[in-house]
């Protein structure tokens, strides 16, 4: 008797934390949900003439991974110049972001590394063709450790014998760039490795696990005193250009478009400048 | 306990809203594979999976795998018999120490072979003097794979060696076989399914390592860019490449799944070993394929 008795409160315990966790789970999902709606949707639409100052609503922001400190310090200034205003930045790889926009991830703006990623929504018809504008450059530099201990002090002596580089793979923005660098130049590289993403090039110099990396010029400022910074004339051959626009479908395109143009105006330009981004 | 009969007959007393939640938890797996499956290129999928590049980390990935999983064995077996047939102050907390790579984000275990292997580690200056460079090089995504694997294989044989007992290992002994005959003749004998179970769970988790292999060995095709590395390298450019590519490894996740679960259920000595009262207190970690 007792025994069965147990058993049912084993049961009913069970029972309730599934039932528990069941809630939780669907709570959780409601809630992510409902978190990633919240921008667009629940914020009043505008009425008022886009002029500062009146502007109301939340945006989010898709840009690339190497926007991550500008548009951060970029956002900041822009809601509190615009009280009302909100806004939301998703950092990852431009191809990452065009995936997840095109798979449906409500953004309002997209900040691309590069006019090829850009051109992938252009083509979806997920930006208008003209909405693109570009608001900065940035070119390759070598970062080596602070030491320096292979001696690196032109591109070519990136060719050398026993010198442990790691650039980007191809397939990804700044290895692309890499490749047109090293086609202008006529010198042929042999990196040890060739990493998925800008991150993992600069990991590797700053543990001093390689010699060199090739990097943009915007990374090796953000990466301060971990890494020696090494300009090189043949990185002309290889300006990355940033283009920005308004998403078609975004439900606050006044805010969104605000916000295009505080990137691509003077503020936004000066702190763009300061991070060490050209000028498009 | 492995007969289907009685697992049938019990299968009648299971109560439906188990059945239930088991169903929504089986449909949590297996929708997401069949959200990739829907999304092969199957025109392209030969051409995909043939390319030279995904041919050499395919096969990068199967060599690296197999040395990981010889290393493994080479210094799980004496680990896990340590662990289960000895006790020693502080046994509790190597224990622990051992299967951390189990719980780590590989990330972790990652930046802690880098700090160790690398140039300028705690023991990279030692192997610069015996003139072995392991940055960059194939030799550093073995250890990679072989630190996160190696406590798969050191787990389920302990669990198989502390469930076995050492009845027949103090009879042995009693007849006069030195230890390493004993280890020989009859535990190693007794405990060869959870062996090879381990040494298969072992080559999964080698074959799927990515955080680790990305942090500290870096990615060169044909040296280091194993499949993993590859299908996250090829979804910038070719989704499709990445679809087919994932699928394949899925494809052998599969037959490595099912030999771990042939090795683990059909020990020709199971049987008689179930009648053989343990003799020592049951592990808290043992795990259910192994015992």
């Amino acid at each position: 008797m007792t025994r069965v008795a147990t058993r049912n409160a084993v049961a009913r315990i069970a029972v309730g934390l599934l039932a528990a966790s069941v809630v939780a789970v669907l709570a959780g999902c409601a809630g992510s949900g409902s978190g990633t709606n919240d921008g667009p949707g629940a914020s009043t639409p505008t009425s008022a003439t886009p002029t500062a100052g009146s502007l109301h609503g939340s945006i989010t922001v898709f840009a690339a991974a190497s926007l991550k400190q500008t548009f951060t310090d970029l956002a900041a200034r822009f809601e509190a110049e615009n009280p009302g205003t909100t806004i939301e930045l998703n950092f990852a790889g431009s191809s990452d972001l065009v995936t997840q926009i095109t798979e449906g991830a409500p953004a309002d703006v997209f900040a691309s590394a590069d006019e090829k990623n850009m051109s992938k929504l252009t083509d979806a018809a997920l930006i208008d063709p003209a909405a693109p504008v570009d608001f900065a450059t940035n070119v390759l530099e070598i970062a080596v450790p602070p030491t320096n201990p292979a001696g690196i002090t032109s591109f070519a002596d990136l060719a050398a014998p026993g010198v442990k580089l790691v650039v980007c793979a191809p397939q990804v923005p700044c290895g692309a760039a890499t490749v047109a660098v090293e086609q202008a130049s006529g010198v042929t590289l042999s990196p040890v490795s060739e990493e998925s993403s800008v991150t993992d090039v600069l990991g590797k110099v700053t543990s001093g696990e390689a010699d060199a990396g090739l990097v943009y010029v915007t990374d090796v400022k953000s990466a301060g005193d971990a890494v020696k910074g090494i300009e090189f004339p043949e990185s002309s051959g290889a300006v990355n250009t940033y283009p920005i626009a308004v998403v078609k479908d975004s439900a606050e395109a006044e805010v969104a478009q605000a916000f295009v143009d505080y990137v691509t105006g003077s503020v936004g330009q000066s702190v763009l400048a300061d991070a060490g981004f050209g000028a498009p | 306990m492995t007969a289907t009969p009685s697992a049938s007959a019990r299968y009648a007393g299971v109560p439906r809203w188990v059945a239930v939640v088991a169903a929504v938890g089986a449909l949590f797996v297996v929708v997401p594979l069949v959200g990739m499956v829907v999304r092969v290129n199957w025109a392209q999928f030969i051409p995909l999976i043939t390319s030279e590049s995904s041919i050499d980390a395919l096969w990068l990935s199967l060599r690296t795998s197999l040395t990981a999983t010889a290393l493994c064995i080479l210094l799980g077996v004496p680990m896990a018999i340590v662990l289960a047939r000895t006790q020693f102050w502080g046994q509790k907390i190597l224990r622990s120490l051992v299967l951390l790579p189990l719980v780590l984000p590989p990330v972790v275990g990652g930046i802690a072979l880098l700090y160790t292997f690398g140039r300028r580690g705690l023991l990279g200056s030692t192997f610069d003097v015996l003139g072995i460079e392991i940055a960059f090089s194939t030799t550093a995504v073995v250890l990679a794979q072989t630190f996160v694997a190696l406590p798969f294989l050191v787990l389920s044989l302990e669990g198989a060696l502390r469930t076995v007992g050492t009845r027949y290992e103090a009879v042995g002994a009693t007849l006069g076989a030195a230890p390493t005959t004993v280890l020989r003749r009859i535990t190693l004998p007794l405990v060869l399914p959870a062996l090879l179970s381990g040494a298969v769970l072992s080559f999964a988790r080698a074959l799927g390592e990515f955080g680790a292999t990305l942090t500290f060995a870096g990615s060169l095709q044909g040296v280091t860019r194993t499949l993993p590395l590859e299908i996250y390298l090829e979804r910038e450019t070719d989704p499709d490449a990445a679809v087919a590519l994932s699928l394949v490894l899925v494809v052998v996740a599969i037959i490595v799944v099912s030999i771990a679960h042939q090795a683990g259920e059909s020990g020709p000595l199971r049987g008689g070993l179930r009648a053989a009262p343990a003799t020592t207190a049951p592990t808290p970690v043992r795990k259910s394929g192994a015992a």
